[in-house]
């Protein structure tokens, strides 16, 4: 299975010169070569660092890494891959960074967090997207019963989406009563936090703007966002600590299993097949290890590809897989509930969700620019970002992080090898164009940043920055 | 001089420590008092005391608390379904073995199948496609309390190396004691996940290779372990050497010992069973510690295990994180029973 022939390692070792000359010349010029050039790359050879260590958080989205494992994928790329579950995602950015994990299933805003300093400053990159959609937005049980009887119905069921304006009046009456209103996310760039806050805003709440240095962003809030790792979700809102959460599977589910909590909004339902967990390594290690780096991700796509196959029809086995207590290690019924086409509500409201998880369709796996600036323009519109940044700023970091390059490489080999269809890699110039789908029916064109977040009614303008006090400026 | 140890002894009085520091499971090292009461009554009467409290007393306590456990856990319905019982735990005790079992079964059919592939390709003559891994699996419960005896173990050894030597220095010079002492009260109470950001920074900082020989996280753990056990055997040694009979080192003087000497005829024997004292203390909060830091830290450890199964949320996670507790406190009992024994033996020596 592994045997290479001999008569070839010595081209081999040249494709290896030729693409590691190639990424230090794209990485050089800031990745201004445009992905047509990119596709002429194909990294084949022996992998430099077989043995790797890979961090991830227990949610569903992580499924591409334990399958690679688990179907023998990595060991057919000539990979020896542990998979260490990691407490939380400051933990594990922190383990990527400081090298005690060699790449890791992460937030699509750390990567381009830690480039644009916000954080821990870091060289990360997001070479391959591992999945879109994926996440909810859930409720406590007596939060849900305040506002159920408002909400329109269609057929005897709720009417989706739901929109936040629904909990307006809930909002005011705590405030009444000085109480702040608390909901939980997993992370201040997590797009869980950037989804949460659209649902918000798109609802006339106000979710509260980051200061300088400052990451509670509240200032000006009408719903006090806090910090909670995923897995601590169902137990922090059952505690009453937080009156509902945005986070990723199985944990919405969970808290419909054990009837402490009622999903409301799916995140395809914000925002139609948004851009979700990237695969993320460092800088250094993808200049240093190029033919590791192409063979991770030749074992990821097979993996996402796996996932997606037949319409799912392997989704069963491997909602068997992530059941293992070193995966997710929820029981198989509650990663089910979301992994087979299907979501749960309230008890006894399930819906279809054919693309609550998509892992290869859609070019799922490609890292468009777009999907970087998408989260860029988040961080702006909340102050995370706190001064204006001219497109050009913005296409430039985006282009940093998200390496569509180093995807080519991988990819590009599977079509050359038969492995996956060349129609499965897009003919982009890593722009998907303009983007509809949002729930308040504002569009999203990559190319514009600045025009784009001048559209919303919630969120800081040109010209505008957070003080402790408030926003200032225009 | 002892005095400034303010939390040594509430007595006053000169004896060695081990009495006066030891919980109440440790009073037992010298003679027990009640067979001399027993003496006094007949024999069979003295025996069935004997019995009752080493025997029936415990077994009943346990049974009892055994029982009710099993009555009030069905009572207590969490999010994660009621809570186990100790059937349950017991049972998810018995799945933890056999996940053992199968991971090492998977193992050895992991290394089966590389040197089948290896022949193979030595015999196609490939050497270039001969390859050398080590099983990457998931760790499993019993390799967990490995990683975390392994972890303790330095960390204590760490601690004793720096803690004995200090306390001598502290007991013997009161200069050097005024010196340090202000310090010792100040970082003693400082809780050990204070100290787990700092560490993780530094040694982050400080282990830059690609490849260290011990892997960071252990490195932590054990350093976490380490300035939080170091105290009692500091404090303890300190006091012990600082209450030396004047007399002995009068003696000391008399026939002229050199410092070393000195050091090693008088000053460690007599305070040999403080310092073991300190020690004992100190590997059961060392044992404490390490398990909180492996919590917060996620490095690898029972620690480790009982948080992810906290975050896995299954129907089996709580008996399983139970069965964790019980394994704990029974490595924690039984760490505890090896310094107890080690402290009778020096002391048993050395009457003073």
């Amino acid at each position: 299975m592994f045997a290479r022939d001999g008569k070839n390692s010595g081209l081999k070792r040249r494709t290896v010169v030729v693409a590691m000359l190639a990424s230090v010349a794209l990485a050089g010029c800031g990745g201004d070569a445009t992905s047509e050039a990119a596709a002429a790359i194909s990294v084949d050879g022996q992998p430099e660092k077989p043995n790797l260590k890979l961090g991830f958080i227990k949610l569903t989205d992580m499924a591409p890494l334990a399958i690679a494992k688990e179907k023998g994928f990595f060991a057919e790329e000539g990979l020896n891959v542990t998979l260490e579950p990691q407490a939380n995602w400051k933990v594990l950015l922190d383990g990527v960074i400081g090298g005690q994990l060699d790449g890791a299933h992460m937030l699509a805003g750390q990567p381009i967090a830690a480039t644009i300093g916000y954080g821990t400053k870091a060289d990360l990159i997001a070479p391959l997207s591992l999945d879109l959609n994926g996440n909810a937005i859930t409720l406590s049980n007596k939060v849900w019963s305040q506002i159920k009887p408002s909400l329109p119905t269609e057929g005897g069921r709720i009417r989706h989406p739901v929109s936040a304006s629904a909990l307006k009046p809930v909002v005011d009456s705590y405030a009444q009563q000085g109480k702040p209103f608390n909901m939980g996310m997993v992370f201040p760039v997590s797009t869980h936090n950037y989804e949460l806050r659209y649902w918000l805003a798109a609802g006339g709440l106000n979710p509260g703007y980051y200061t300088d240095g400052d990451v509670s962003g509240t200032v000006d809030a009408d719903v006090k966002l806090s910090v909670t790792p995923p897995p601590q979700m169902p137990a922090t809102l059952e505690a009453g600590t937080i009156e509902g959460y945005s986070v990723g599977e199985p944990w919405n589910q969970a808290a419909v299993q054990k009837s402490i909590g009622v999903p409301v909004i799916t995140d395809d339902e914000i925002w139609h097949d948004n851009p979700e967990k990237v695969f993320s390594i460092r800088k250094d290690f993808a200049e240093q290890y190029p033919a590791t780096t192409a063979a991770m991700l030749r074992a990821i796509i097979k993996a996402q590809q796996w996932l997606d196959a037949d319409h799912g029809a392997n989704r069963a086995e491997a909602v068997k897989i992530l059941a293992q207590p070193n995966y997710v290690g929820a029981d198989e019924e509650v990663i089910a509930a979301s992994m087979t086409g299907k979501f749960t509500f309230e008890k006894g409201d399930t819906r279809d969700a054919k693309g609550f998880n998509i892992f290869f369709d859609k070019y799922a796996g490609y890292p468009y620019y777009s999907d970087a600036i998408w989260y860029l323009t988040q961080m702006r519109r909340w102050g995370q970002i706190p001064q204006d940044q001219t497109d050009e700023w913005y296409i430039e970091k985006a282009k940093s992080v998200y390496r569509p390059d180093l995807y080519l490489a991988a990819a590009n080999k599977l079509v050359a090898d038969g492995v996956i269809p060349a129609a499965s890699i897009p003919q982009t110039d890593g722009f998907r164009g303009e983007q509809s789908g949002f729930i308040d029916n504002i569009s999203f064109d990559g190319s514009q940043p600045n025009a784009y977040l001048a559209k919303f009614p919630i969120g800081l303008k040109q010209g505008q920055r957070v003080a402790a006090s408030g926003v200032t400026g225009q | 001089m002892a005095t400034v140890f303010a939390d040594k002894f509430d007595d006053g009085t000169a004896q060695p420590a081990t009495e006066a520091m030891a919980g109440s499971v440790a009073g037992k090292v010298s003679a027990p008092a009640e067979t001399k009461t027993a003496s006094a009554a007949s024999p069979l009467t003295g025996i069935m005391a004997k019995w009752g409290q080493t025997i029936v007393a415990p077994v009943l306590g346990i049974l009892a608390f055994l029982g009710l456990w099993a009555a009030l856990a069905p009572q207590v319905d969490t999010s994660l379904g009621a809570l186990p019982g100790p059937v349950q735990v017991a049972e998810q005790g018995v799945s933890l073995f056999g996940e053992w079992q199968a991971a090492r079964e998977t193992e050895a059919q992991f290394y089966a199948d590389q040197d089948a592939r290896n022949a193979e390709a030595l015999s196609a003559g490939n050497p270039g496609a001969v390859r050398d891994f080590e099983y990457a699996g998931p760790p499993t419960f019993l390799d967990q309390i490995f990683t975390s005896l392994k972890t303790v173990a330095l960390g204590f050894g760490l601690a004793t190396l720096v803690a004995v030597p200090l306390g001598l220095a502290a007991g013997l010079s009161p200069l050097f004691n005024a010196a340090i002492n202000p310090l010792i009260q100040i970082m003693k109470p400082v809780s050990p996940l204070a100290w787990l950001p700092i560490v993780t920074m530094v040694i982050s900082a400080t282990i830059s290779s690609v490849d260290p020989i011990l892997p960071k996280a252990f490195v932590i753990s054990a350093l976490v372990v380490m300035l939080c056990s170091l105290w009692p055997t500091l404090i303890n040694t300190a006091v012990g050497t600082a209450s030396i009979d004047k007399d002995l080192l009068n003696v000391g003087r008399v026939l002229k010992l050199g410092w070393f000497a000195k050091l090693r005829r008088l000053v460690l024997p007599a305070s040999l069973p403080y310092i073991f004292t300190g020690m004992r203390l100190s590997l059961g909060v060392g044992w404490m510690v390490l398990i909180a830091a492996e919590m917060l830290a996620q490095n690898p450890g029972l620690g480790k295990f009982v948080w992810d199964e906290f975050q896995n949320g299954s129907s089996q996670s709580l008996a399983r994180i139970m069965f964790a507790v019980v394994v704990i406190g029974f490595i924690g009992f039984g760490l505890d029973r090896i310094m107890m024994s080690l402290q009778s033996l020096v002391s048993r020596n050395h009457q003073i």
